[in-house]
Protein backbone atom coordinates (compact mmCIF):
# COMPACT_ATOMS: atom_id res chain seq x y z
CA UNK A 1 0.00 0.00 0.00
CA UNK A 2 2.80 2.40 0.86
CA UNK A 3 5.45 2.16 -1.86
CA UNK A 4 3.81 0.60 -4.86
CA UNK A 5 5.62 1.71 -8.00
CA UNK A 6 8.12 3.61 -5.84
CA UNK A 7 5.86 6.56 -5.24
CA UNK A 8 4.81 8.16 -2.02
CA UNK A 9 1.10 7.58 -1.53
CA UNK A 10 0.30 9.53 1.60
CA UNK A 11 -3.38 10.26 1.04
CA UNK A 12 -4.89 6.82 0.45
CA UNK A 13 -5.01 6.30 4.21
CA UNK A 14 -7.87 8.79 4.38
CA UNK A 15 -10.06 6.96 1.86
CA UNK A 16 -13.30 5.53 3.15
CA UNK A 17 -14.05 1.87 2.64
CA UNK A 18 -17.02 -0.20 3.67
CA UNK A 19 -16.79 -2.07 6.94
CA UNK A 20 -18.74 -5.14 8.07
CA UNK A 21 -18.73 -6.76 4.63
CA UNK A 22 -21.92 -6.84 2.51
CA UNK A 23 -24.14 -5.53 5.30
CA UNK A 24 -21.96 -2.46 5.70
CA UNK A 25 -21.86 -1.93 1.94
CA UNK A 26 -25.65 -2.04 1.76
CA UNK A 27 -26.12 0.78 4.29
CA UNK A 28 -22.87 2.67 3.54
CA UNK A 29 -21.37 1.81 6.92
CA UNK A 30 -17.71 2.81 6.59
CA UNK A 31 -14.65 2.08 8.68
CA UNK A 32 -14.94 5.68 9.89
CA UNK A 33 -18.35 4.92 11.41
CA UNK A 34 -16.96 1.71 12.83
CA UNK A 35 -14.22 3.63 14.63
CA UNK A 36 -16.72 6.17 15.93
CA UNK A 37 -18.78 3.32 17.36
CA UNK A 38 -15.63 1.78 18.84
CA UNK A 39 -14.69 5.10 20.47
CA UNK A 40 -18.17 5.50 21.95
CA UNK A 41 -18.09 1.91 23.27
CA UNK A 42 -14.66 2.43 24.86
CA UNK A 43 -15.66 5.76 26.43
CA UNK A 44 -18.89 4.26 27.80
CA UNK A 45 -17.00 1.24 29.13
CA UNK A 46 -14.40 3.39 30.88
CA UNK A 47 -17.01 5.58 32.50
CA UNK A 48 -19.40 2.77 33.47
CA UNK A 49 -16.80 0.40 34.88
CA UNK A 50 -14.82 3.26 36.33
CA UNK A 51 -17.79 4.62 38.25
CA UNK A 52 -19.18 1.26 39.31
CA UNK A 53 -17.01 0.66 42.44
CA UNK A 54 -17.65 4.14 43.92
CA UNK A 55 -14.69 3.63 46.22
CA UNK A 56 -13.42 6.49 48.37
CA UNK A 57 -9.86 5.51 47.47
CA UNK A 58 -10.14 4.93 43.71
CA UNK A 59 -8.65 1.92 42.00
CA UNK A 60 -6.85 2.26 38.69
CA UNK A 61 -9.96 2.21 36.53
CA UNK A 62 -11.88 4.59 38.75
CA UNK A 63 -8.85 6.90 38.80
CA UNK A 64 -8.90 7.06 34.99
CA UNK A 65 -12.58 7.94 34.93
CA UNK A 66 -12.15 10.52 37.70
CA UNK A 67 -9.13 12.08 35.98
CA UNK A 68 -11.08 12.61 32.77
CA UNK A 69 -14.06 13.96 34.69
CA UNK A 70 -12.07 16.36 36.85
CA UNK A 71 -9.95 17.55 33.93
CA UNK A 72 -12.98 18.58 31.90
CA UNK A 73 -14.85 19.90 34.94
CA UNK A 74 -11.95 22.19 35.88
CA UNK A 75 -11.79 23.37 32.30
CA UNK A 76 -15.51 24.11 32.05
CA UNK A 77 -15.87 25.75 35.47
CA UNK A 78 -12.64 27.68 34.99
CA UNK A 79 -13.78 29.14 31.68
CA UNK A 80 -17.54 29.61 32.10
CA UNK A 81 -17.90 29.87 35.87
CA UNK A 82 -20.26 27.97 38.13
CA UNK A 83 -23.31 28.46 35.94
CA UNK A 84 -21.29 26.61 33.29
CA UNK A 85 -21.78 23.29 35.05
CA UNK A 86 -24.97 22.60 33.15
CA UNK A 87 -22.93 22.56 29.91
CA UNK A 88 -20.46 20.06 31.34
CA UNK A 89 -22.04 16.95 29.74
CA UNK A 90 -21.88 18.59 26.31
CA UNK A 91 -18.22 19.60 26.58
CA UNK A 92 -17.28 16.29 28.19
CA UNK A 93 -18.89 14.28 25.38
CA UNK A 94 -17.17 16.40 22.73
CA UNK A 95 -13.78 16.17 24.47
CA UNK A 96 -13.91 12.40 24.90
CA UNK A 97 -15.16 11.79 21.35
CA UNK A 98 -12.43 13.94 19.80
CA UNK A 99 -9.73 12.61 22.13
CA UNK A 100 -10.52 8.97 21.42
CA UNK A 101 -10.83 9.67 17.71
CA UNK A 102 -7.35 11.19 17.70
CA UNK A 103 -5.73 8.54 19.88
CA UNK A 104 -7.43 5.53 18.26
CA UNK A 105 -6.17 6.77 14.90
CA UNK A 106 -2.58 6.34 16.03
CA UNK A 107 -2.93 2.59 16.33
CA UNK A 108 -1.77 0.51 13.36
CA UNK A 109 -4.54 -0.29 10.83
CA UNK A 110 -6.85 2.13 12.60
CA UNK A 111 -8.69 4.99 10.92
CA UNK A 112 -8.72 8.56 12.27
CA UNK A 113 -12.25 9.83 11.87
CA UNK A 114 -11.17 13.32 13.03
CA UNK A 115 -9.05 13.57 9.86
CA UNK A 116 -12.18 14.21 7.79
CA UNK A 117 -13.43 17.78 7.52
CA UNK A 118 -16.99 16.46 7.30
CA UNK A 119 -16.70 14.96 10.78
CA UNK A 120 -14.90 17.90 12.42
CA UNK A 121 -17.16 20.44 10.75
CA UNK A 122 -20.17 18.44 11.89
CA UNK A 123 -18.93 18.65 15.48
CA UNK A 124 -18.02 22.33 15.16
CA UNK A 125 -21.40 23.14 13.59
CA UNK A 126 -23.09 21.42 16.53
CA UNK A 127 -21.08 23.67 18.86
CA UNK A 128 -22.09 26.70 16.79
CA UNK A 129 -25.79 25.81 16.95
CA UNK A 130 -25.59 25.16 20.70
CA UNK A 131 -23.81 28.43 21.55
CA UNK A 132 -26.23 30.43 19.41
CA UNK A 133 -29.23 28.67 20.95
CA UNK A 134 -27.88 29.20 24.47
CA UNK A 135 -27.23 32.89 23.82
CA UNK A 136 -30.71 33.37 22.31
CA UNK A 137 -32.40 31.47 25.13
CA UNK A 138 -30.58 33.37 27.89
CA UNK A 139 -30.56 36.87 26.39
CA UNK A 140 -33.30 36.94 23.77
CA UNK A 141 -33.05 39.99 21.53
CA UNK A 142 -30.10 41.37 23.50
CA UNK A 143 -28.01 38.68 21.80
CA UNK A 144 -27.95 40.80 18.64
CA UNK A 145 -26.26 43.58 20.59
CA UNK A 146 -23.28 41.25 20.56
CA UNK A 147 -22.66 42.26 16.96
CA UNK A 148 -22.46 45.96 17.78
CA UNK A 149 -20.39 46.90 20.84
CA UNK A 150 -21.82 49.56 23.12
CA UNK A 151 -20.30 53.01 22.85
CA UNK A 152 -19.19 52.73 19.25
CA UNK A 153 -20.29 55.63 17.04
CA UNK A 154 -23.46 54.78 15.16
CA UNK A 155 -22.15 55.73 11.72
CA UNK A 156 -19.62 52.89 12.02
CA UNK A 157 -22.44 50.31 12.23
CA UNK A 158 -22.38 49.42 8.48
CA UNK A 159 -18.73 48.42 8.89
CA UNK A 160 -18.73 46.89 12.38
CA UNK A 161 -21.86 44.75 12.05
CA UNK A 162 -20.82 42.78 8.92
CA UNK A 163 -17.32 42.31 10.33
CA UNK A 164 -18.68 41.01 13.64
CA UNK A 165 -21.17 38.73 11.87
CA UNK A 166 -18.44 37.26 9.66
CA UNK A 167 -16.16 36.90 12.68
CA UNK A 168 -18.94 35.02 14.50
CA UNK A 169 -19.60 32.81 11.45
CA UNK A 170 -15.90 31.99 11.17
CA UNK A 171 -15.91 30.25 14.56
CA UNK A 172 -17.10 26.80 13.43
CA UNK A 173 -14.76 26.98 10.43
CA UNK A 174 -11.66 27.74 12.46
CA UNK A 175 -12.66 25.18 15.08
CA UNK A 176 -13.07 22.41 12.51
CA UNK A 177 -10.15 23.34 10.24
CA UNK A 178 -7.74 23.41 13.18
CA UNK A 179 -8.52 19.86 14.29
CA UNK A 180 -8.77 18.50 10.75
CA UNK A 181 -5.51 20.12 9.58
CA UNK A 182 -3.55 18.94 12.59
CA UNK A 183 -4.70 15.33 12.23
CA UNK A 184 -4.17 15.20 8.44
CA UNK A 185 -0.73 16.83 8.65
CA UNK A 186 0.40 14.41 11.35
CA UNK A 187 -0.75 11.30 9.53
CA UNK A 188 0.68 12.46 6.18
CA UNK A 189 4.04 13.09 7.85
CA UNK A 190 4.01 9.65 9.45
CA UNK A 191 3.14 8.02 6.13
CA UNK A 192 5.79 9.96 4.17
CA UNK A 193 8.58 9.00 6.56
CA UNK A 194 7.34 5.40 6.71
CA UNK A 195 7.54 5.31 2.91
CA UNK A 196 11.11 6.63 3.09
CA UNK A 197 11.96 3.65 5.29
CA UNK A 198 10.67 1.24 2.66
CA UNK A 199 12.24 3.07 -0.30
CA UNK A 200 15.66 3.46 1.35
CA UNK A 201 15.57 -0.07 2.70
CA UNK A 202 15.57 -1.39 -0.87
CA UNK A 203 18.79 0.44 -1.84
CA UNK A 204 21.14 -2.55 -1.81
CA UNK A 205 23.80 -2.90 0.89
CA UNK A 206 23.72 0.58 2.44
CA UNK A 207 19.93 0.77 2.27
CA UNK A 208 19.00 -0.71 5.64
CA UNK A 209 21.51 1.56 7.40
CA UNK A 210 20.12 4.66 5.71
CA UNK A 211 16.59 3.52 6.46
CA UNK A 212 17.29 3.79 10.19
CA UNK A 213 17.23 7.58 9.88
CA UNK A 214 13.59 8.02 8.76
CA UNK A 215 12.62 5.18 11.09
CA UNK A 216 13.98 7.09 14.08
CA UNK A 217 12.20 10.22 12.87
CA UNK A 218 8.99 8.20 12.78
CA UNK A 219 9.48 7.01 16.34
CA UNK A 220 9.79 10.62 17.46
CA UNK A 221 6.80 11.59 15.32
CA UNK A 222 4.54 9.00 16.93
CA UNK A 223 5.31 10.52 20.33
CA UNK A 224 4.69 13.99 18.96
CA UNK A 225 1.41 12.87 17.40
CA UNK A 226 0.26 11.51 20.74
CA UNK A 227 0.91 14.97 22.20
CA UNK A 228 -0.97 16.60 19.31
CA UNK A 229 -3.88 14.18 19.76
CA UNK A 230 -4.32 15.25 23.40
CA UNK A 231 -3.62 18.89 22.70
CA UNK A 232 -6.15 19.18 19.88
CA UNK A 233 -8.89 17.52 21.92
CA UNK A 234 -8.05 19.95 24.74
CA UNK A 235 -8.08 22.94 22.37
CA UNK A 236 -11.43 21.84 20.93
CA UNK A 237 -12.93 21.55 24.41
CA UNK A 238 -11.48 24.82 25.73
CA UNK A 239 -12.59 26.81 22.68
CA UNK A 240 -16.07 25.35 23.07
CA UNK A 241 -15.99 26.53 26.69
CA UNK A 242 -14.78 30.01 25.68
CA UNK A 243 -17.60 30.30 23.15
CA UNK A 244 -20.07 29.11 25.79
CA UNK A 245 -18.66 31.74 28.13
CA UNK A 246 -19.35 34.39 25.49
CA UNK A 247 -22.86 33.00 25.00
CA UNK A 248 -23.63 33.01 28.73
CA UNK A 249 -22.13 36.42 29.57
CA UNK A 250 -22.37 38.19 26.17
CA UNK A 251 -19.19 40.10 27.16
CA UNK B 1 15.41 33.51 39.76
CA UNK B 2 16.65 30.72 42.04
CA UNK B 3 14.60 32.16 44.87
CA UNK B 4 11.43 31.92 42.81
CA UNK B 5 12.27 28.41 41.65
CA UNK B 6 12.81 27.40 45.24
CA UNK B 7 9.48 28.92 46.21
CA UNK B 8 7.72 27.16 43.34
CA UNK B 9 9.33 23.89 44.39
CA UNK B 10 8.24 24.33 48.00
CA UNK B 11 4.73 25.35 46.91
CA UNK B 12 4.54 22.27 44.71
CA UNK B 13 5.63 20.02 47.54
CA UNK B 14 3.14 21.59 49.89
CA UNK B 15 0.37 21.21 47.35
CA UNK B 16 1.32 17.62 46.77
CA UNK B 17 1.18 16.97 50.49
CA UNK B 18 -2.34 18.35 50.55
CA UNK B 19 -3.26 16.47 47.40
CA UNK B 20 -3.90 19.68 45.44
CA UNK B 21 -1.27 19.35 42.73
CA UNK B 22 -2.76 19.10 39.30
CA UNK B 23 -0.92 18.32 36.11
CA UNK B 24 -3.37 20.45 34.15
CA UNK B 25 -1.71 23.65 35.38
CA UNK B 26 0.72 23.61 32.50
CA UNK B 27 3.43 26.27 32.95
CA UNK B 28 3.41 26.91 29.20
CA UNK B 29 -0.30 27.70 29.09
CA UNK B 30 -1.29 31.15 27.88
CA UNK B 31 -3.67 33.50 29.65
CA UNK B 32 -6.81 31.79 28.44
CA UNK B 33 -5.39 28.35 29.10
CA UNK B 34 -4.30 27.70 25.53
CA UNK B 35 -0.76 26.56 24.82
CA UNK B 36 1.43 29.54 24.09
CA UNK B 37 4.28 28.09 22.03
CA UNK B 38 5.36 30.23 19.10
CA UNK B 39 4.34 27.67 16.49
CA UNK B 40 0.98 27.04 18.17
CA UNK B 41 0.17 30.76 18.33
CA UNK B 42 1.26 31.27 14.73
CA UNK B 43 -0.81 28.35 13.50
CA UNK B 44 -3.81 29.54 15.48
CA UNK B 45 -3.56 33.07 14.12
CA UNK B 46 -3.22 31.78 10.56
CA UNK B 47 -6.25 29.53 10.90
CA UNK B 48 -8.27 32.43 12.34
CA UNK B 49 -7.48 34.61 9.31
CA UNK B 50 -8.13 31.87 6.76
CA UNK B 51 -11.41 30.78 8.34
CA UNK B 52 -12.66 34.37 8.55
CA UNK B 53 -11.80 34.81 4.86
CA UNK B 54 -13.68 31.61 4.01
CA UNK B 55 -16.69 32.69 6.06
CA UNK B 56 -16.70 36.17 4.50
CA UNK B 57 -16.28 34.98 0.94
CA UNK B 58 -18.84 32.21 1.45
CA UNK B 59 -21.41 34.60 2.90
CA UNK B 60 -20.83 37.04 0.04
CA UNK B 61 -21.15 34.29 -2.55
CA UNK B 62 -24.39 33.05 -1.00
CA UNK B 63 -25.88 36.56 -0.90
CA UNK B 64 -24.82 37.06 -4.52
CA UNK B 65 -26.58 33.87 -5.55
CA UNK B 66 -29.68 34.97 -3.73
CA UNK B 67 -29.73 38.54 -5.09
CA UNK B 68 -28.22 37.78 -8.49
CA UNK B 69 -25.43 40.36 -8.30
CA UNK B 70 -22.57 37.98 -8.79
CA UNK B 71 -19.18 39.55 -8.33
CA UNK B 72 -19.97 42.60 -6.20
CA UNK B 73 -21.15 41.36 -2.82
CA UNK B 74 -18.59 38.56 -3.06
CA UNK B 75 -15.82 41.14 -3.43
CA UNK B 76 -17.17 43.33 -0.63
CA UNK B 77 -17.52 40.42 1.79
CA UNK B 78 -14.10 39.10 0.85
CA UNK B 79 -12.65 42.35 2.20
CA UNK B 80 -15.00 42.18 5.20
CA UNK B 81 -13.72 38.65 5.83
CA UNK B 82 -10.15 39.92 5.79
CA UNK B 83 -11.03 42.63 8.31
CA UNK B 84 -12.80 40.06 10.50
CA UNK B 85 -9.72 37.83 10.31
CA UNK B 86 -7.45 40.64 11.49
CA UNK B 87 -9.94 41.34 14.27
CA UNK B 88 -9.94 37.67 15.29
CA UNK B 89 -6.16 37.79 15.58
CA UNK B 90 -6.35 41.04 17.53
CA UNK B 91 -8.80 39.42 19.96
CA UNK B 92 -6.43 36.46 20.27
CA UNK B 93 -3.77 38.69 21.80
CA UNK B 94 -5.83 41.26 23.67
CA UNK B 95 -7.17 40.26 27.08
CA UNK B 96 -10.75 39.08 26.87
CA UNK B 97 -13.37 41.44 28.18
CA UNK B 98 -15.34 40.10 31.11
CA UNK B 99 -13.00 37.17 31.62
CA UNK B 100 -12.97 37.80 35.35
CA UNK B 101 -16.69 37.29 35.72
Amino acid sequence: MAAEGKTIDALSQFELTHALGPIGAAVNFTQSNAHMLLAVVIITAIMMWGMAPRAIVPGRFQAVAETFYEFVENLVVGQIGHEGKRYFPFVFALFMFVLFGNVLGLFPFAFTYTSHIAVTFGLAFLVFVVITAVALALHGKKFFGYFFPEGAPLWLAPIIVPVEVVSYLSRPISLSVRLFANMVAGHVLLKVFATFVVLLGGLGVVGPFLAVLPLSVNVLLVGFELLVAFLQAYVFAILTSIYLHDAVHLH
Amino acid sequence: MTERDEFDERLKQARQRRGLEKDASDPKAGQDGLPAGALQIGLRAGIEVVSALIAGAGLGWLLDHWLGSFPWLFLVFFVVGGVAGVMNVYRLFSPRRGAGK
